[in-house]
């Protein structure tokens, strides 16, 4: 059995995804950051349904077609973005603020 | 009526709702397929929306009306009186963002029928929310819901404010849910099972042994992770910005909709898996109060009515997390009451400010409204009822919602949150206030101030019906709080109740 390994793995991925999301700028990077993070969890998923049961499997799949339609919307948002900015940094996302 | 979820006859029944309206989704989504050039085929399109979500209220009457009740705990989806109110919160808040949606689409010319299929959507992603007894449920309920959000928060595309805020929500969601589902592979892990009711029994028989470092670490995340569906404050930085942002329906329907569902399923998880657990309670009093202080604190400070209404939902967040941290019945039955009276005023708030304003509305200030009430007496009559009752004034459903919350936090011993919900709602004076102060005593700054501020028949419509419902709730709530109170009975840690039915 790799349980142990396997979920130390996934929580490294997953804190790896968190930190990119927290001090990366560019939208197309935080949002593969995001993905990592997904995929630690379906890891996690995996490697616990090798002790529990199929449930986690099924689990797996759903996050999966979740996160390939998440991906569709989420590109198109940030298409729609770059037409009216011609970049994709956080930095430039100044319109919304405080005031 | 008792229905067996083996049974696949039963199991329909028990998904009735959901189905009327996922049938309703697909005969929008080839309606607007032919249909979607004319402004006559976005009114149809919203009637239709209308007419899908009225025969979905009337399944979830007929179920509740029939006593509909799940036999034993193994079923993924709940079938109680908190799962048929809360679908009729959504139902509402749903059915009146389409009645406001009309002339505000025309107005900006955002002739894309798609708006409605997306609002439906929304809708039933709460609604799978509301009724998930099975954490995987739930996620795909919350999933269905945040994609269709982003989405309309960009709507309005040829705004790069919009689709700014689509960005932010779209990061800062799929973020929230990484949180979210790494909670539950870790519940998972501990107990070995996503079904709420098994893991009530599991994390019963659990405590104090060796794995319940997974298990406090997986509660902690799902409730970071729903922090952010609900603004709760570490987690709120989106919640202002995307507001702001998205087109001014949406907005309310966002404040009111998505709002509700994720604090729904808050209830339903804290409550049926987790309610032999204590850590919790603190973990969510420290939310609640930040909560309440920084929500209120910061829409002090904003000029923009619409920056400071989303403040003000971020402080509203707070108050509901005092009823999640008081817990049980009562708590719930008063959660339920303040979402139905803080849908009517939210969206009520929202449906006046877009009459004021243009593009977005996000340049209205509160200086803006000066004098507005010469000239428009009834829809200053209408934000002024809508500001009382967020502020909570006697005589609105806003006062009934927090007295009834004050009351649950009080009987669970709760009384430091107490104090700290009437401090932070006396504080709210500050921002609410100045906007009736502005309508009513200001005078208009010019004879032209005021000459485009209009709001079509239905706006109206939708207006008086949620001035009217929030005076009738505030002065009359006794039938409210029958069925909040019959609601709030049914959500309990299923080790004392096995889905008994309400008598």
């Amino acid at each position: 059995m790799l349980l142990s390994p396997a979920l130390a793995i996934s929580a490294v991925l997953f804190t790896l995804g968190v930190a990119g999301v927290l001090f990366r700028r560019n939208a197309i990077v935080i949002f593969m950051c995001v993905e990592l993070m997904l995929n630690a969890v379906n890891l996690t998923f995996v490697a616990l349904a090798q002790v529990i049961g199929v449930g986690g499997q099924v689990f797996v799949l759903f996050v999966m077609a979740v996160a390939a339609a998440e991906a569709a919307v989420g590109l198109s948002i940030i298409l729609a973005v770059y037409r009216h900015k011609q970049s994709v940094s956080l930095q430039n996302m100044n319109l919304l603020k405080d005031g | 009526m008792r229905l067996d979820p083996a049974v696949s006859h039963d199991l329909l029944l028990t998904l009735l709702p959901e189905l009327v309206l996922t049938g309703w989704s697909l005969v929008l989504l080839l309606f607007v397929a032919w249909r979607h050039q004319t402004t006559r085929d976005l009114r149809l399109t919203g009637w239709l929306t209308f007419v899908a979500l009225v025969s979905t209220a009337i399944a979830t009457w007929w179920l509740w009306w029939n006593r509909a009740s799940v036999q034993g705990t193994v079923s993924m989806v709940a079938a109680d009186d908190f799962r048929w109110v809360a679908d009729w919160i959504f139902l509402g808040a749903g059915a009146l963002t389409v009645l406001v949606s009309f002339g505000y689409l025309e107005r900006e010319r955002l002739l894309a029928p798609e708006y409605y299929v997306l609002l439906v959507f929304g809708v039933l992603g709460m609604m799978v929310m509301a009724a998930g007894a099975d954490l995987m449920v739930i996620f795909l309920g919350l999933e269905l819901m945040s994609v269709a959000v982003y989405v309309l928060t960009g709507f309005d595309r040829r705004r790069a404010r919009s689709a700014e805020a689509a960005l932010k929500y779209f990061l800062l969601g799929a973020f929230a849910s990484g949180f979210l589902l790494y909670g539950i592979a870790l519940v998972y892990g501990a107990t070995g099972t996503t079904n709420l009711g098994l893991i009530g029994t599991q994390v019963g028989a659990l405590e104090a042994s060796r794995s319940s470092v997974m298990l406090l670490a997986g509660l902690a995340l799902l409730i970071v992770g729903f922090g952010f569906k609900i603004a709760a404050v570490p987690f709120h930085m989106w919640a202002p910005d995307v507001y702001d942002g998205a087109p001014t329906p949406v907005t309310g329907f966002m404040a009111t909709g998505v709002k509700a569902a994720a604090f729904a399923a808050l209830f339903r998880v804290l409550n049926q898996a987790f309610g032999t657990l204590t850590t919790w309670h603190d973990i969510v009093w420290w939310l609640a109060v930040v909560t309440m202080i920084g929500g209120n604190v910061f829409a002090l400070s904003q000029r923009s009515v619409k920056r400071m209404l989303a403040y003000s939902s971020v402080a509203h967040a707070g108050y509901l997390l005092v009823a999640v941290s008081a817990g049980g019945s009562p708590a719930t039955s008063a959660f339920l009451v303040y979402a139905i009276a803080y849908t009517l005023m939210t969206v009520g708030a929202f449906a006046i400010l877009q009459a004021k304003g243009r593009a977005g509305e996000s340049d209205v200030t509160i200086d803006d409204l000066s004098g507005l009430a010469t000239r428009h007496p009834w829809l200053s009559f209408g934000l002024a009822v809508c500001m009382l009752s967020l502020l909570g004034f006697p005589g609105t459903a806003g006062f009934i919602g927090k007295w009834y919350i004050l009351i649950a936090a009080l009987s669970a011993g709760q009384n430091v949150l107490a104090a700290i919900l009437v401090l932070t709602s006396v504080v709210s004076a500050g921002y609410y206030l100045p906007v009736i102060m502005a309508m009513y005593m200001k005078p208009e700054p010019d004879e032209t101030a005021h000459l485009d501020v209009r709001l079509d028949r239905w706006g109206r419509t939708a207006v008086a019906a949620v001035v009217l419902g929030l005076l009738l709730f505030g002065v009359w709530p006794n039938r409210l709080f029958d069925l909040a109170r019959s609601a709030g009975g049914s959500v309990q840690p299923s080790s004392t109740s096995t889905a008994v039915s309400p008598p």
